[in-house]
């Protein structure tokens, strides 16, 4: 909403510093975005944006004055030579190019720029500020100028100059009269009230102690009477709940008064002709969107009979061409105002072009109605058709302002385009809104805000709002809400609201809650989901968060098991359609972007993927964890010497990232087995077995989805594990082992077994036979090639002897180690390196 | 028998000469090895006529004693020399860039989602989540915003083909599931998660985005404890001299409604005059708990109160860092994310 300041000044006073009254109306709901100064110097300590398009008015060298004669240009039929007095005694000769300026008029109020002036450049192709100079114009001098509304910077209008109503003081600087400050204010839904300048100036009389002057709405009404003229109705209350309608006879049409004009101007809204310009400026200054129909048409319609008009859903198939040339098909969700014909306007949306007002109209009926919110937001949803009359409807506009602003524009058109008023007015209002009226116990204000106002103080501020304030006993209070008010639904809670908000949340103390502490029973899932978080950041993975929304092509090459995406019924961009069912795939995207411009990338994320379920809403959200490694081991560093490449991130680096997961989260009965999902290298490929059960897959990606997402010819590292799965296996707690104080002995023992046994099979072999003796087993040689026959591998393996209670004999060791190896023999048919 | 005198001055002598570690060791050798020159003398007492054989032993031992002490003495002075010496010629250039360490991070929105959750936890908040795909009823209807509400203006909605499911616009809908679960209990809860809105994806506005939302219901919880609550938190996040300010604002699950700013140096070195020009930045809306919303979750608006808030972490770190492309949070760009 666009409020020019000095519009609101009519009925309010708005005296407080402009920084003060911005803050004051920021603070109490009403955010003002941005000022925009018109012909003013910017105001100072003003706490928003400050728009400044255009120039500052010079008080000594723009003035406002009047066309003595117009002489013709001696050499130029297009130009002209008016005579401008400037008051005091002060006439000057000028030289203009203006259209609307003929030889011969006299009295015309204009605005005349002398020398020096700094005005926007009529001829610059760019807008531009520029010095008005003394110069000639085709042989004659020129120093001063009349300027269009464009060269002052109140519009793009620059066809002809300004002319101003004829009771603009002549000699008076134009600041004084035009300059102006236009308040931005973001209106929200349970203030559209403030959708109109009345509402505003509310706002402001209640956070300055005023009363506010409302505009006068009588109505000298000299015609004959209504009745017998037209007839209303309306077919259901609950989307219409009052309907009225003015009639005016022999209109004049013709441009409305120059204020009028100005005021639109600034309000943001075209000036278009008097009768159109008195419905939207009443429309700005009351809230209530009025319409115009021209009557004789109406007469023809039916038939030269009285019209009668109804306000109705549309039937079905219902055609109405609306006033944007648009021929629109009607469905019963559209309220419609229809005569004997049929529609005529789409209801508090957009009139009908065939009952449109136009220059020959001469007799006017004036709606002012109400509609239901809802049906006209829907009809505006549905046709996309938000403007200034729907959007307000939309958010609800009181019955109960229906007349005073009928009243308001027929008196305007009265004075403002020669209109006889009717006598009386046709108002259908089936179901006069009852007063509201509302018990508000003062403890019920200390409940909610935690202070106390006392009750002069309340009854004080919601007076200040118009409300009916009564005691109640000592303790609340009876108030009636204003008829002007639609938002007071919810009762004591409301009247709280404007309670706080006027009386000041800065008034508020800042208390620590005293209320009950609830039992601190921790998430631990989200503990747990940290501590992966934690575990991977440290074994030197950076965390990703990709976006959940994705196309199925991006997760293709994955080849997962088909299955029902969740899919948007609006989706942004053809590149975010469904919600995705693989972490790993945004994840891979991310490190295909990356690779661009750096060799080494180790990336996980932990997030949600989307699953629809089998007769069920809403999908299953089920937690992933993703993980891609590929590239470099370390960063290059000059210490190892020119030329040394670091080696190439593989499946066991993975593998170990995996192991420390395992380890950091304690999970029991760890084991890997040969997965066989189609998207890893069949030899690379790992399924995670915990407790028998798989959590998730890792490995080598297979070369071909390697190039499917762009990725080359390198080893890329993968993994995607169910989180869900992953986090119900940890224990809640595990059991420290004590730090040994007897010496380990360590014994080597190298085997030769079978090229494909898995090396887990030795290694179990190993510790059921070592037994508790045992305490570390690790691999340090994998060797196949001269002197290990074909199909056959070694494995070396160092162990550690330890025994809690003392330090072992040579005798412990050599039979400890002697049954390790017999067993390898006999169960793995293993040979022993060195022993045979 | 050897004339221990004369051996003394020779061991003497040798010792002076010795220059290093080295020859310290050969000279050991030499006077206290398995055939030393010292060690021999000691064994040749048996030689000794008896009556002189005491005084030559007493006279052997103390040459022995006094040699090693010398030669312990020496060597120790050879060695501090040597360290000495090393220590003066073996020099880095430590202006050389060092090894690389590896070091893994957390994206910059879980930073800052832990930060918020800490400070909660302390005033003793506890983490609740609920899903993202959400029906219209639990995102909308339920926090008071029946269809057709104009206030859904406020939230441009994805819709799935599924009628009636959507993605959730807020974490607001986890008030209902909370109230419903913990319902007549007390709650202090910060709800976070990720959140979708139909908007142009621009440097300013992303489709996806991070929320908190806290939510506390209990007997006598007021409007003051909210700007309490608030205060602390801001305070805690943005620094002890921040000063909060709060205006009057509009949602239909609170009222109630507020927005709340937090004040903002125009000349901050970091992020600039993002205040454009006001001196205040909003960080959070927040608000008491509508009656309809109480109802909603099964606490009787009459007997219970609460308020709830809820803010973005991704604009708090565009504040805080000085981010201006909001964009830059999805894309991962390994050059974005290494400086947090």
């Amino acid at each position: 909403m666009r409020v020019p300041l000095n519009w609101l000044r009519e009925y309010v006073d708005v005296s407080l510093p402009l920084g003060e009254l911005v803050e004051r109306l920021t603070l109490a709901g009403l955010e003002v975005g941005s000022v925009q100064v018109f012909g003013l110097p910017a105001p100072e300590r003003v706490p928003c944006k400050i728009e400044h398009p255009g120039p500052v008015w010079d008080r000594d060298k723009i003035l406002i004055g009047q066309i003595l004669e117009v002489k013709p240009h001696p050499d130029a039929d297009r130009l002209s030579c008016p005579l401008v007095d400037l008051g005091q005694g002060r006439t000057k000769s000028l030289v203009t190019g203006a259209p609307n300026i003929k030889v011969g008029d006299k009295g015309q109020k204009v605005v005349v720029a002398l020398t020096g002036s700094v005005l926007f450049d009529g001829h610059a192709k760019e807008k531009v500020l520029k010095e008005l100079k003394p110069t000639k114009i085709r042989g004659l001098p020129s120093d001063s100028m009349v300027c269009s509304q464009y060269e002052l910077g109140i519009s793009e209008e620059h066809e002809g100059i300004i002319l101003l109503d004829d009771d603009a003081p002549v000699g008076m600087p134009f600041a004084d009269y035009m300059g102006d400050i236009v308040l931005e204010i973001d209106v929200l839904p349970n203030m559209a009230r403030c959708l109109s300048m009345i509402g505003v100036a509310r706002e402001v009389a209640a956070l300055t102690g005023q009363r506010i002057k409302l505009p006068p709405h009588s109505v000298q009404a000299l015609g004959a009477a209504i009745a017998g003229q037209v007839e209303v109705a309306i077919e259901d209350p609950n989307l219409s709940a009052r309907y009225s309608a003015l009639l005016l006879r022999d209109a004049r049409h013709g441009a409305a008064p120059g204020w009028m004009k100005q005021r639109l101007l600034y309000a943001g809204m075209r000036p278009i002709s008097n009768i159109v310009d008195v419905t939207n400026y009443v429309m700005l200054e009351w809230g209530q969107p009025l319409h115009a129909f021209d009557y004789d048409k109406l007469v023809a319609r039916a038939q030269g009979k009285a019209p009668v008009i109804t306000v109705r859903p549309a039937r079905p198939g219902e055609v109405l061409t609306t006033l944007d040339n648009n021929r629109r098909e009607l469905t019963p969700d559209n309220l419609v105002i229809a005569d004997t014909a049929g529609p005529i306007a789409l209801a508090g949306v957009m009139g009908g072009l065939d009952t449109e007002v136009s220059a020959t109209t001469r007799h006017i009926l004036l709606e002012s109605a109400s509609f239901h919110a809802v049906s006209i937001r829907r009809t505006m949803k549905a046709l996309n058709l938000p403007s200034e009359a729907s959007v307000r409807f939309s958010r609800g506009v009181h019955p109960e302002t229906v007349k005073p602003a009928a009243e308001r524009a027929a008196e305007l058109m009265r004075q403002f385009a020669g209109a006889t008023v009717c006598q009386g007015m046709v108002d259908c209002y089936p179901h006069p809104m009852p007063p509201q009226v509302i018990h508000l116990p003062l403890a019920e204000v200390k409940r909610l805000l935690g202070i106390d106002v006392p009750q002069a103080d309340a009854t004080r501020i919601l007076e200040g709002l118009e409300f009916t304030v009564v005691p109640n006993g000592a303790d609340a209070l009876q108030v009636t809400a204003p008829p002007h008010r639609l938002d007071i639904q919810e009762g004591a809670t409301d009247l709280i609201e404007d309670l706080a908000r006027i009386y000041g949340y800065d008034r508020l103390p800042a208390t620590l809650l005293s209320d009950a502490l609830p039992d601190q029973k921790g998430n631990p899932d989200v503990e747990l989901e940290e501590r992966v978080r934690d575990l991977l950041v440290d074994v030197g993975l950076q965390e990703a968060i990709t976006n959940s929304l994705t196309v199925p092509e991006r997760e293709a090459p994955l080849n997962l098991p088909a299955g029902d995406y969740v899919k948007l019924l609006n989706p942004i961009s053809s590149e975010r359609v469904v919600m995705r069912h693989s972490v790993l795939a945004s994840v891979l995207e991310v490190t295909e972007s990356n690779l661009r411009h750096c060799n080494e990338v180790r990336l996980f994320e932990i997030g949600r993927v989307y699953l629809p379920r089998p007769h069920e809403k809403l999908p299953e959200e089920e937690r992933r964890l993703a993980l891609v490694m590929t590239g470099q081991r370390h960063p290059e560093f000059w210490g190892d010497g020119p030329g040394a490449k670091p080696a190439t991130l593989d499946f066991f680096d993975l593998k170990g990232t995996i192991e420390a997961l395992a380890t950091g989260l304690h999970l029991p009965d760890v084991t890997y087995q040969i997965s066989k999902v189609p998207y890893l290298h069949p030899g690379k490929a790992a399924d995670l077995v915990v407790q028998g059960e798989v959590i998730g897959t890792f490995g080598e990606m297979h070369p071909r989805v390697a190039e499917a997402y762009k990725l080359g010819q390198r080893v890329v590292l993968v993994a995607e594990l169910n989180l869900e799965k992953l986090l119900r296996l940890v224990p809640v707690r595990h059991a420290a082992q004590p730090v040994p104080s007897f010496p380990a002995a360590l014994r080597d023992v190298a085997v030769i077994v079978e090229a494909d046994l898995s090396a887990e099979k030795v290694e179990k072999e190993i510790r059921a036979a070592g037994g508790t003796l045992l305490a570390d087993v690790r691999l340090f040689d994998l060797y196949q090639g001269e002197s290990i026959p074909a199909g056959k591998k070694s494995l070396a393996y160092a162990l550690s002897y330890q025994a809690p209670d003392r330090t072992l004999t040579d005798k412990e060791l050599d039979k400890a180690h002697k049954k390790i190896e017999d067993r390898l023999k006999h169960v793995l048919k293993a040979q022993i390196r060195g022993k045979e | 028998m050897v004339d221990l005198a004369t051996l003394e001055q020779a061991a003497l002598t040798a010792l002076q000469a010795c220059t290093d570690e080295p020859a310290l060791r050969a000279w050991n050798t030499r006077f206290f090895g398995k055939h030393g020159e010292v060690l021999q003398a000691l064994k040749g007492v048996g030689a000794v006529p008896p009556d002189q054989r005491k005084s030559y032993g007493q006279e052997a031992n103390r040459l022995k004693e006094d040699l090693l002490a010398r030669y312990e003495n020496a060597l120790a002075e050879v060695r501090a020399r040597t360290l000495e010496q090393s220590l003066q010629t073996d020099r880095l250039d430590i202006t050389l860039p060092g090894r690389p360490a590896p070091r893994g991070r957390l994206h910059l929105s879980n930073q800052t989602l832990r930060q918020i959750y800490a400070i909660f936890a302390d005033m003793g908040f506890q983490i609740y989540r609920s899903r993202e795909i959400e029906d219209d009823l639990t995102n909308f209807e339920l926090l008071n915003m029946p269809p057709h509400h104009p206030a859904r203006d406020m939230w441009d909605t994805f819709y799935t083909t599924t009628p009636g499911v959507i993605l959730r616009t807020h974490t607001s809908p986890g008030q209902i599931h909370v109230m419903r679960e913990l319902f007549p209990r007390p709650i202090r809860v910060i709800l976070p998660g990720m959140c979708y809105r139909y908007e142009q994806i621009t440097a300013r506005s992303e489709i996806m985005f991070h929320q908190v939302e806290g939510l506390v219901i209990g007997e006598k919880i007021t409007m003051a404890d909210l700007k309490g609550t608030i205060t602390a938190f801001a305070r805690r996040l943005f620094g002890p001299e921040r000063q909060i300010r709060i205006r009057s604002s509009y949602f239909p699950f609170t009222e109630p409604s507020i927005e709340v700013d937090v004040d903002w140096p125009k000349d901050d070195p970091i992020s600039g005059d993002i205040s454009k020009g006001t001196g205040w930045l909003e960080i959070m809306g927040a608000g008491m708990v509508h009656p309809v919303v109480l109802r909603h979750g099964g606490y009787d608006p009459a007997k219970y109160s609460g308020f709830a808030f809820g803010m973005g972490p991704e604009r708090i770190a565009m504040r805080k860092y000085g981010i201006d492309d909001i964009r830059q949070f999805w894309k991962n760009d390994l050059r974005f994310l290494s400086q947090f």
